[in-house]
């Protein structure tokens, strides 16, 4: 009798545990402090909603380091399951063929219907590979916007500046007003990817890299990008233009401190603006030069990705796709975009958030979405640069060198295009 | 002294294996893959590789920015080193003389050595905020318009500033005990012989503390090349642009932040060679004149 009870009670726990075993996927990502929490949230909220899978999210600290330990990660077979990747290291992990699972393949495998059309237009190609597909999953995205300090303008009695044009014509009355007429926190991702993008001139041969990585080159002495920098030279010396390094903080905070009428910043640097500036602020497109034919096209997205690492079970793949449509879902899309900041990746979040009056309490978070949906350009797609960490180092030190009164805007171009290209050369050798 | 005699043969090479083990995981094996990866272009997930030979050190060494990081590197080293090894051995000095109040005034000096170098940094950085600093404050006073984080010169002012600070406490310590173990009777005899302070310390403080002051050079040379790594990331926050790095900081730029694994290699090998051809020359040519009481 005690052993057929005792038998019974080990069947008991088999059968249970089988039921109750999840399949355990890991995701590693590199934010922290309130993203992170929104984060962990998201997670438990997938894990609560179904019983098959179980996210585990671990932070790895900043955006290149979440890739370092990924690629580390990949080598040694200890990959987690979905990785985390910014957008200028995009191209190492899309070229790594066999990195990663392409999303899409991976959510139409699981038995899911993939919708291209349901993203964003401004979202839609930048993680994607020449033919359209999906290979990264769009995650947190953001378009660099520029944020106005309302005062000021009512002050100098001027209106919000769409072009350069209108710009130039109002600094001087914000300046008479007691401001430094504009700031910005990025040189290379707003003023120099996405002056391609905004402006719809081509940023690198092969369709912006995304053809082939040989051969690949870069466009920055494009005469029209180098009209931009000469311009924000000139009104640097003329006082247009504060320029405080390559930081990113230390130029915000100048406008938080009521110093400056503009600022170049993120879409999703209004959740802690909110916080931190000392004046009201709104917000508006990034400009563009009404002097450029066919300008006005939509930005590229910054932020990240997620990948779903290859070399994992069906099972565990399975819970990875489970858990990008989830994450895709318009009401985990619509909880992420109003608890950080960023823009939602799918059309029907932000019909939602619409819907619910988000925008009409909070206008400046729509302000990234229209940017993106603006009709795109020939150029204002995405683009597919290797080693383009290391290139931006490069371009941040020869912006620097321009302001610090080191080197003409000319030769610090035709030196970011001779180092770029030898970078690019190399990473076509990578993959050799 | 009775000598130790091991009954077995092996038991020796027993007691050193763990040693060896650390040495060679932690340092061998690492130092010859890197060798060995200097001399591919390799794709950072490991799928291609292409041989490139010695590709990767020519593309290095033709770069005027990398000469141009290793010329800072050299003045850097040999500031922070000068100034953390005088300043240090200045207030050692200053406080072997003194008698009332002598712990508390030694607590304060040696207290910064507590601080990791990411906080010294951190603390460093505030000082020398742009809009906040109130070194900044300071130099304006003077006309001096700071501007760390965009001028090359004054980042490299407050990088060094930083490091030295950081390192002073530690050699303060090492050159504090090192005074106390000269004899009180040597210096006795030298008081009695020469009235002039400075230079008694000169022709008999300074011989005597010479081993010391070896030592210290060799920690104190590792250190600028090194240990300044969180201090500099700090400073820079992030963004290197155009402000001033030492060459152990573009290792991890490129290897760690831009994923290029052989260029960074070669790197890392360049500056084991440097590293090993300075130890040997202060071995062989410094070491000679230092005199072990």
């Amino acid at each position: 009798m005690l052993k057929k009870l005792s038998l019974a009670a080990l069947a008991l726990v088999f059968s249970a545990t089988t039921s109750m075993a999840a399949t355990d996927i890991t995701w590693w990502h590199g934010m922290s402090g309130k993203n992170g929490d929104v984060i962990n949230e998201v997670a438990k909220k997938f894990n609560a909603a179904q019983t098959a899978c179980n996210l585990t999210p671990v932070s790895k600290g900043t955006y290149e380091e979440v890739l370092a330990a990924g690629i580390a990660a990949f080598r040694s077979g200890e990959q987690p399951n979905i990785l985390q990747v910014f957008d200028a290291g995009a191209a190492t992990i899309i070229n790594a063929k066999g990195a990663v699972i392409p999303a899409e393949d991976l959510i139409n495998k699981a038995g899911y219907k993939f919708d291209r059309n349901a993203f964003i237009d401004g979202i839609r190609y930048f993680y994607a590979d020449a033919s359209g597909k999906f290979v990264g999953m769009p995650f947190n995205s953001s378009a660099p916007i520029m944020y106005i300090n309302t005062d000021a303008l009512k002050k100098a009695g001027v209106e919000a500046p769409k072009t350069w044009e209108e710009f130039e014509a109002i600094a001087p009355k914000l300046m008479a007003a007691g401001f430094i007429p504009l700031v910005q926190s990025q040189l290379t991702w707003e003023f120099t990817e996405n002056f391609f993008s905004r402006n719809n001139v081509q940023f690198a041969s092969n369709n912006n890299g995304y053809d082939t990585t040989e051969g690949t080159v870069l466009n920055v002495t494009d005469p029209n990008l180098e009209m931009m920098f000469t311009k924000l030279k000139d009104w640097s010396d003329k006082g247009y233009f504060g320029y405080y390094g390559a930081g990113w903080s230390d130029n915000q905070k100048v406008f938080e401190d009521n110093k400056a009428a503009l600022w170049i910043g993120s879409s999703g640097s209004f959740g802690g603006l909110q916080k931190t500036a000392t004046m009201p602020f709104s917000a508006t497109f990034l400009p563009y030069w009404g002097s450029i034919k066919g300008a006005g096209t939509n930005s590229f997205i910054g932020g990240a990705a997620l990948f779903a690492m290859s070399g994992k079970s069906d099972a565990e793949n399975k819970c990875v796709a489970d858990f990008f449509q989830f994450l895709t879902s318009a009401e985990i899309q619509k909880f992420w975009h109003e608890q950080t900041g960023y823009v939602t990746v799918t059309k029907a979040a932000y019909d939602l958030a619409k819907k619910e009056g988000w925008y009409e309490k909070t206008p400046v978070a729509e302000v990234g979405i229209k940017q993106l949906m603006l009709p795109a350009g020939q150029w204002s797609k995405g683009y597919r640069l290797g080693f383009y960490p290391q290139i931006r180092e490069v371009m941040e030190r020869e912006y620097n060198k321009i302001f610090a009164n080191e080197t003409s805007v000319k030769d610090a171009l035709s030196t970011i295009k001779k180092e770029g290209d030898d970078l690019l050369a190399r990473f076509a050798k990578t993959s050799g | 002294m009775k000598r130790v005699q091991f009954d077995s043969k092996f038991l020796p090479y027993l007691f050193i294996a763990p040693q060896m083990a650390v040495i060679f995981i932690f340092f061998y094996w690492p130092s010859a893959e890197a060798i060995r990866s200097s001399f591919y272009l390799e794709d950072p997930f490991g799928f291609g590789s292409s041989f490139v030979g010695l590709a990767n050190y020519t593309d290095v060494m033709k770069a005027p920015e990398y000469l141009g990081i290793a010329r800072f590197t050299v003045i850097f080293t040999v500031l922070v080193t000068f100034f953390s090894l005088a300043l240090g051995l200045l207030l050692a000095v200053k406080a072997d003389h003194v008698i009332r109040g002598s712990t508390a005034y030694k607590t304060i000096l040696i207290s910064v050595y507590a601080i990791a170098p990411p906080v010294a940094g951190l603390i460093g950085m505030m000082f020398f905020d742009q809009h906040i600093g109130p070194f900044v404050r300071f130099a304006a006073l003077f006309g001096w318009n700071m501007k760390v984080g965009l001028d090359y010169f004054d980042t490299a002012f407050a990088m060094v500033f930083v490091s030295v600070w950081k390192q002073i406490p530690y050699n303060f310590i090492f050159f504090l005990s090192g005074l106390q173990g000269i004899p009180v009777s040597v210096r006795e005899a030298a008081a009695i012989d020469c009235r002039n302070g400075f230079r008694r310390f000169w022709t008999v403080t300074a011989p005597l503390l010479m081993p010391t002051s070896f030592f210290l050079l060799i920690i104190n040379f590792t250190y600028s090349l090194f240990d300044t790594f969180g201090v500099i990331d700090v400073m820079v926050k992030d963004k290197a642009a155009n402000n001033p790095i030492t060459l152990v900081y573009k290792v991890y730029m490129d290897g760690f932040r831009g994923n290029d694994l052989g260029g960074s290699s070669a790197q890392s090998v360049i500056l084991m060679i440097v590293v090993l051809v300075l130890t040997i020359f202060q071995f062989r040519f410094i070491e000679r004149r230092v005199h072990y009481g």
